[in-house]
């Protein structure tokens, strides 16, 4: 675990009532906004564990929604979530699931937008911190600290590394990385969290790269 | 793993404030100037008593309708001079009501350290203010020990109320906040680790069993009591009342404490208050 700071100590500036289940909740909605990439239309969240069991009394549902919208954890609007969205013809329903040996406080998204559709799932790991732990069918890690570059691509030798020399081209140094597959061969999925910021032009380099499906560049959040 | 005797040792050689040291620490840690980690911590500060007003206005009410008005109902009679503690002590309690209920019905607050104890510090350091008047540097750097003592507390133990149960998040809060009433009233850096250890001292053992699962119930009003005891323990270090155990070994008995601690009583709302008949039909009913 890093090292805390005094911000970490008082801190986060939130809509009350829980860190982890509604300034949490609020950051996994935003994640998977950004992993999406543009503007929700429809999704449907599925809670497991302590967030369907008491995510009501927290107002975890108002906290995801808001995510999705766009809202900061100190935004007090959070509590109108709902409203705002149905004025923005964002269709959002909640189911309640077992998502399996998962930590409690478990987010299962599955969002369309005008673009595509994308499935994310998420955990608040506590003091608001999240962690993304997939991507459609990808396990990932991603906790939205850094800038991260989330590439789909095809499994086959030398992507990671024409990727890598991208980068330090760009001169990005890479923080963390994993890469992982369906199978031998096919479809791969790359997560790049980074010192410095991807910015258009790097991103639109590795798009052209051979053997790169997809690729999305991801601010951290505040 | 550090040990807060270390700021303490270095605070009294260099002839410093635990703030200072603080700072200076955060300043390498963080590669920020201090005047840019000033100005971000003026700015829980000015949070903190936005949340302050907002919850003595009373017209709040919790998501579930068990939590609000509480802070109003004792700022009221104060108001009227009949307390019984006195004016200072009765407007600690109304402070520390009127975070936690902010908080309770989804306003905005600085968690300190937690979400679920975020009324002790404010309603702790904004009483010191009426009584002490400090200007407001000596106010965002009382919040700088408060955090110091806080990024101790986590090296040797938790601020999670499911890791330690609630002497880990109102008794870590009581410890801070005493740390910082102490230093905000002249008291010396040595004294500053005794308010916060008998502070804590105060708190150890006390489990977290919130009724069905929220931060409403006991954990609002645990906000005022966490307050009382941070002064009742800054007051004493101040005159120079000693803790016989030092603060460092405080902290490790309540990391330890915590870990003895059945599961039930960690925020799972499987055990304690949240168990009880009334706690059962709050659950229902509610839920």
């Amino acid at each position: 675990m890093s090292k805390s700071n005094v911000f970490d100590l008082l801190g986060p500036i939130m809509v009350g009532p829980s860190s982890s289940h509604t300034a949490g909740a609020v950051r996994l909605g935003a994640m998977a906004r950004k992993i999406l990439g543009e503007e929700p239309l429809e999704g449907i969240i599925t809670l497991h564990g302590s967030f369907a069991q008491t995510g009501k009394g927290h107002g975890t549902n108002l906290a995801l929604i808001a995510g999705l919208l766009g809202l900061a954890p100190d935004d007090e609007r959070i509590p109108e979530a709902p409203e705002i969205a149905r004025e923005r013809g964002f269709k959002v329903r909640f189911e309640t699931a077992d998502l399996g040996d998962v930590h409690p406080n478990t987010v299962k998204f599955d969002l369309l937008g005008r673009e595509g559709r994308i499935q994310v799932v998420g955990s608040s790991i506590g003091g608001g911190t999240i962690l993304i732990r997939q991507i459609d069918n990808f396990p990932v890690e991603i906790r939205g600290d850094y800038p991260t570059l989330v590439i789909l691509h095809q499994d086959l030798p030398g992507v990671v590394a024409q990727v890598t020399l991208l980068l330090t081209t760009a001169q990005i140094n890479i923080a963390r990385m994993r890469v992982s597959r369906e199978k031998k061969g096919a479809q791969a999925l790359m997560v790049l969290e980074t010192d410095q910021k991807i910015d258009e032009a790097v991103l639109g380099l590795t798009r052209r790269l051979p053997s790169i499906k997809q690729a999305l560049a991801i601010e951290p959040l505040e | 793993m550090r040990a807060y005797e270390d700021w303490v040792v270095e605070a009294e050689n260099k002839g410093l404030k635990i703030c200072d040291v603080v700072l200076q620490n955060q300043v390498d840690d963080l590669e920020q100037t201090e005047q840019a980690l000033r100005e971000r911590m003026a700015k829980n500060l000015k949070v903190m008593r936005e949340s302050v007003n907002a919850g003595l206005s009373g017209k709040r009410r919790s998501v579930s309708g068990l939590v609000g008005g509480d802070a109003a109902k004792v700022e009221e009679r104060r108001r009227t001079g009949t307390t019984l503690i006195g004016e200072r002590m009765s407007g600690a309690i109304a402070r520390a009501l009127a975070v936690a209920e902010v908080n309770a019905s989804m306003g905005k607050i600085v968690a300190a350290p937690t979400a679920g104890s975020c009324g002790v510090l404010p309603a702790v350091l904004l009483t010191v203010e009426e009584i002490m008047h400090p200007d407001e540097k000596e106010l965002i750097g009382a919040l700088f020990t408060a955090a110091g003592l806080g990024i101790i507390i986590t090296e040797r133990a938790n601020v999670s109320g499911a890791e330690g149960g609630c002497q880990a998040e109102i008794g870590s809060a009581a410890a801070m906040a005493a740390a910082a009433a102490v230093e905000l009233a002249g008291g010396s850096p040595r004294q500053t680790a005794h308010g916060a250890a008998i502070a804590l001292k105060s708190m150890l053992g006390l489990v977290c069993d919130p009724v069905a699962g929220l931060v409403e119930v006991p954990c609002v009003k645990r906000n005022a009591t966490g307050a009382m005891i941070a002064l009742t323990a800054a007051e004493m270090a101040l005159a120079g009342v000693k803790s016989a155990i030092p603060l460092d070994e405080v902290i490790d008995a309540m990391a330890d404490i915590g870990r003895q601690m059945s599961c039930s009583l960690k925020e799972t709302a499987q055990g304690g208050l949240a168990i009880t008949p009334t706690g059962r039909k709050i659950r229902t009913d509610f839920l």
